[in-house]
């Protein structure tokens, strides 16, 4: 996504002013960004807080800007910056964060990024986006170029089957029908389930939904994913991301208190680090119960 | 009205006084580090800063002074004054944000400042805007590490339009800034950073001024050296008046010295 990020920015920069800030990071991949934005391109060096704060403050006086690094270096190490200097004066400032989840795999939980939007949708004024597919990445910069508030974008990488045609984005988007239940996913995971679960019977499967646009409101849920809820009775909800404050808490919270809470509900989550072993992303994954031969068998 | 051309009407016992009388009424502290910093933030207020330019108060425990310098400039009526600290006010403890063109940051925890300020200065230098950003913040504030994040960005992107001023008064909340953090030699720390520094007496509108003239290319840093609770003899150099609230003696006695 990171490539389509930079593609987007470079399109985005052509069109309107704004100032982007990277954490030094960026090589082979920002460099096209670079050649186009010129002075407006900064490396802001390995100061995170330092690099929000200066987002706020060209923010305040009406420049738009663009904060960017690997997802915990954006989010958890300047949380306070972004929670007083940002979110406080409601500023036009967008960060960005590369690597979200396990996306860092082997490189250790500091590089990770598991409690990031939940954290972030609790901010006053915070929009947070997550992408599932490269092919989001472009029409969710413009929405976050279009608004003057805040905004979370956590990048990872693209897992849509090869030939995969997908329905137009939109922050909720039914990708295939089924019968077993509602499966909402959150983040790239849901390449892999629509992988697999393109291959069985819709008999055997369940609607499978992407959300990408957080904190979820009742308002913004599409009627027919409310419909299908309620006529197959069960809802799981699979993403990268503790339970704490994640997609799953927000869609029971808000299904409970509109008294439309379905008979059956399984969250699929991170938990962390249970075993105290390392690898890749599929392997914490799998250790997790989030990958999608596990989420799948269980929502028969 | 310009700087410029603008009259020094408040003096600054006069100000001091309409300080204290706003914390006397309001039984809150803080009143310390709001007196050393007063003579700064009333001379840049009156006679420095212009539309063009922003005051960053990093130090927002100073929300004090601020709300006073705007008052002396007119830009809060002394009736909104008397609302300081009470409820429904729009004049907190520290500075909150979206209501006065002036106050452009909410701030109160130490080390945001100076990283905003360097923000709105390359904003200004980004879209060919005009106007010098003064950042205030305190000396034990530079215990914070984002305070030199902002220092070596500001060097770096050759930010002329900054001017950092330090409230020098050697206190901090819970001892001398040399007891908790041998934080002196602060001058050249900040030169070390390659700002461009200079020490003065912080309670001199004429050295202040001097010190504002004749800057380089590179930020400039000026150590305003204070004494915290400045003009109040009982209070001058005392650490437990960064909470204390006056008494009715205490405060008849301030303001007797004043002679307010």
């Amino acid at each position: 996504m990171r490539n389509a990020f930079c593609a987007a920015l470079v399109t985005l920069s052509a069109e309107r002013q704004f100032a982007f800030l990277t954490g030094d990071l960026g090589f082979m991949a920002l460099e096209p960004l670079q050649a186009a934005m010129g002075d407006r391109f900064i490396n802001a060096g390995v100061a995170e807080q330092n690099m929000v704060s200066v987002a706020a403050g060209m923010a305040s006086g009406g420049l738009q800007s663009w904060a960017y690094s690997i997802a915990p270096f954006v989010y958890a190490r300047p949380f306070e910056q972004i929670r007083n200097d940002v979110c406080l004066h409601d500023l036009n400032v967008k960060l960005v964060a590369n690597g979200g989840g396990y996306g860092y795999g082997v490189m250790g939980a500091t590089h990770h990024a598991i409690e990031d939007y939940g954290v972030m949708s609790a901010l006053q004024n915070m929009r947070v986006h997550v992408p599932a597919f490269a092919d989001d990445v472009e029409p969710i910069a413009a929405r976050m170029a279009a608004d003057p508030h805040p905004a979370y974008l956590r990048l990872g990488r693209c897992e849509k089957p090869k030939d995969h045609v997908l329905p137009e984005y939109a922050p909720w988007r039914r990708l295939l029908s089924g019968t077993t239940g509602v499966l909402v996913v959150v983040g790239p995971g849901a390449g892999g389930v629509l992988a697999l679960a393109s291959s069985m019977p819709e008999a055997e499967r369940p609607d499978v939904w992407v959300a990408t646009q957080l904190p979820l409101a009742i308002e913004t849920m599409p009627l027919l994913l409310i419909e299908r809820i309620r006529t197959t009775g069960a809802l799981f909800v699979l993403e990268e991301h503790v339970a704490q404050g994640g997609a799953g808490q927000m869609l029971a919270h808000l299904l409970l208190v509109n008294g439309m809470a379905p008979r059956r509900f399984e969250h699929f989550h991170a938990h962390g680090y249970r075993s105290g072993r390392y690898g890749s992303q599929g392997f914490h994954r799998t250790e997790n119960g989030i990958d999608a031969a596990t989420v799948l068998a269980a929502t028969v | 009205m310009t700087p410029a051309t603008r009259p020094n009407a408040v003096t600054p016992a006069r100000a001091r006084a309409r300080l204290l009388q706003m914390h006397y009424e309001a039984k809150v502290g803080h009143i310390g580090g709001n007196l050393s910093a007063l003579d700064a933030m009333l001379h840049l207020h009156t006679q420095v800063i212009g539309e063009n330019d922003v005051f960053v108060l990093s130090k927002g425990h100073s929300a004090g002074a601020l709300y006073i310098a705007l008052w002396a400039i007119g830009e809060i009526a002394d009736d909104e004054l008397a609302s300081f600290h009470k409820d429904n006010t729009r004049l907190g403890g520290h500075p909150v944000a979206h209501w006065h063109k002036r106050i452009v940051f909410a701030t109160g925890s130490l080390g945001h400042g100076l990283g905003l300020a360097a923000g709105v200065a390359l904003g200004k230098r980004l879209r060919g805007e005009s106007g010098t950003v003064y950042c205030l913040l305190s000396d034990g504030e530079c215990e914070e590490g984002s305070i030199w994040e902002a220092a070596m960005f500001a060097r770096h992107q050759k930010l002329a339009n900054l001017v950092v001023l330090v409230d020098a008064n050697g206190l901090q909340g819970f001892g001398s800034t040399a007891e908790v953090a041998s934080l002196e030699p602060l001058a050249p720390k900040f030169a070390g950073f390659g700002l461009d520094t200079i020490e003065i007496d912080g309670h001199s509108p004429g050295a202040l001024d001097a010190a504002l003239a004749g800057r380089s290319d590179a930020p400039r840093v000026i150590l305003l050296r204070t004494i915290k609770g400045k003009g109040v003899s009982f209070m001058e150099g005392r650490m437990e008046w960064h909470y204390l609230a006056l008494n009715d003696d205490q405060y008849r006695a301030a303001l007797t010295e004043l002679g307010a």
